[in-house]
């Protein structure tokens, strides 16, 4: 089990997750975020905090957005870590409306 | 005078608490840019509050949060002070001439009473002491609880209830792999318990669970989580709730309740928990010991996320052997410190301490003890940041200057006090030895539960 950022976070990176993560799961590129799931302990703590709803428990994923495991898993080793919030990225209320939230 | 926080007059910090809000205000205050020293007291010989001895033996993966902890704990300008309870061994008053600022990150320590007839019978337990003992916690120790009735009660539905509940439900087999305490399971291999009851004085659409914990009652060994179909029919506000796009946690805990209420009834042997909702305890009763809950039938009231539960007058009882309140918990007040009775709080503002409206100067606090007992371990990372925030923001105020004694050490303080101080170090021994002890009947760690018993060990 882990915990999975996926495809609402693309061009939002609002990190209200980043704040109440325990263990600095978190990484990121100029698109969105990314979890460890070598670094998290599956406490949930940030699937609330996205104001998009873009973080799932791993068991919760929606079948079009099981892809986004490997995604995960794949790139969070490779970019910079995300340990403090950060601004949103320009346009983020202007998706985060689009997206109907 | 210069602010401190430069390398001639560093920044001199007194944390009061080893448990999450108490590292992640220190991880806070060396990622500020100044020069720091921070000394954590912590009144047992061990640390981690919570993360020790609250997070449930059987939820492993969320005790590495520890592994952050001892990350921060290497810091040069970090030291620990285990075994040291402040307000006894040292005053608060001795602190803050000896520190900067002081942060209570001292959690909250105790429960919220059921407030009815009976509380105090033998057979009715917090859900603390209860915790406290199956995780090794020392004033816990030598609690007794009698499992040899069938059935148990818990009123409360958060997630303590949920762990009180499970570690109930749960086979010896399915605990005997975790760092449970040795003394608690050997009574649970002893355990009659058949039925367990988690009741709500609210209904299924409020429950607090996490939907994560609500899910493991669907997947142990021995024990069928039931829900009685007839107690899942929701008032209109409450449809209302369930129906708002952003409460997704509600949702997902109705649905597992639905899930649950399908379940076949189970046989004989298997243990049961039931969920159970709309009911208020007026009574426990019996002659020596608890023998009888007594539950009043609510029904709810007021608009969408703002109902609450009103009794109808309609009474039901049950039989059962062993009780355990999880309602909410409580901080205790520190002897020099202002507290706030009614919410069990240290009362502030943006973690500043204030007394009445007047702040106390370089006194803060943060998690728990500062906003009451909500959220999760990172939950307090956000909530020691802002504090550490607050106080980094007061340095630039002239109070900052009065401190007499600022380049005494505390250690020697305490040492001419007479306190043997455990610090990192030992602490570091105490874990080797745990996880040697536990090696050796498969277990992560076997905690040491007495507080002699470990200051022995490092002479």
């Amino acid at each position: 089990m882990t915990t999975v950022v996926t495809d609402n976070c693309q061009k939002c990176r609002f990190t209200d997750c980043v704040a109440v993560c325990p263990v600095e799961c978190f990484h990121y590129d100029d698109d969105m975020l990314y979890i460890d799931p070598n670094v998290c302990i599956d406490c949930s703590a940030c699937i609330p905090e996205c104001p998009v709803q873009a973080i799932f428990e791993e068991d919760d994923l929606p079948e079009d957005k099981k892809h986004w495991i490997e995604i995960n898993a794949t790139r969070a080793p490779q970019l910079p870590g995300c340990s403090d919030p950060m601004e949103p990225l320009p346009g983020a209320l202007e998706r985060k409306a689009a997206l109907g939230f | 005078m210069n602010k401190p926080g430069t390398d001639q007059r560093p920044l001199k910090v007194a944390i009061v608490g080893s448990g999450p809000s108490g590292f992640y205000a220190t991880e806070a205050l060396f990622k500020s840019g100044l020069s720091v020293q921070v000394d954590m007291y912590e009144r047992l010989p061990v640390p981690y509050g919570l993360v020790r001895s609250g997070v449930a033996p059987d939820h492993p993966k969320l005790k590495q949060a520890i592994q952050v902890y001892a990350n921060i704990a290497e810091n040069p300008a970090f030291r620990l002070f285990a075994n040291v309870t402040v307000g006894k061994d040292i005053a608060v008053q001795q602190l803050q001439s000896l520190y900067h600022a002081i942060i209570f990150t001292c959690g909250a320590e105790s429960d919220r009473r059921l407030g009815i007839p009976g509380e105090e019978l033998p057979g009715s337990h917090t859900a603390t002491e209860f915790v406290g003992w199956y995780n090794g916690h020392p004033d816990y120790r030598d609690k007794i609880f009698d499992l040899s009735h069938e059935t148990a009660v818990i009123f409360g539905q958060g997630n303590v209830a949920a762990d009180v509940s499970r570690i109930l439900a749960k086979t010896c087999d399915e605990l005997r792999a975790t760092d449970i305490a040795e003394h608690a399971l050997e009574v649970l291999a002893t355990s009659r318990i058949r039925d367990i009851y988690v009741i709500g004085r609210r209904g299924p659409a409020q429950a607090k669970f996490t939907s994560k914990e609500l899910k493991e009652f669907g997947e142990l060994e021995n024990c069928v989580a039931t829900v009685n179909a007839s107690e899942l029919e929701l008032n209109p506000s409450s449809v209302n709730e369930l129906e708002e796009k952003t409460n997704v946690s509600n949702k997902k805990i109705y649905e597992l309740f639905t899930e649950f209420s399908s379940h076949a009834q189970p046989s004989n042997n298997k243990r049961r928990v039931h969920f159970s909702f709309l009911k208020s305890p007026v009574a426990l009763l019996g002659n020596q010991r608890v023998e009888t809950v007594r539950l009043e039938q609510n029904q709810l009231e007021g608009a969408a996320f703002n109902q609450s539960a009103k009794g109808t007058g309609h009474i039901i009882e049950l039989q059962a052997g062993i009780v355990f309140r999880s309602i909410g918990y409580k901080g205790k007040p520190v002897p020099g410190v202002p507290f706030d009775e009614k919410r069990g709080v240290i009362p502030n503002q943006e973690g500043r301490i204030i007394n009445g409206i007047t702040p106390v100067p370089r006194m803060y606090v943060a998690g728990w003890i500062k906003r009451g007992p909500s959220g999760i371990i990172g939950t307090n990372r956000a909530d020691s940041v802002a504090t550490v925030a607050a106080l980094l923001t007061d340095l630039d105020n002239s109070v900052f200057a009065d401190c007499t004694n600022v380049n005494t050490d505390a250690l020697e303080v305490l040492t001419t006090n007479g306190v043997r101080v455990v610090n990192f170090d030992d602490w570091k021994r105490i874990d080797q030895l745990e996880i040697a002890r536990g090696l050796a009947t498969g277990k992560p760690r076997e905690k040491y539960t007495r507080v002699q018993q470990i200051l022995q060990l490092l002479e």
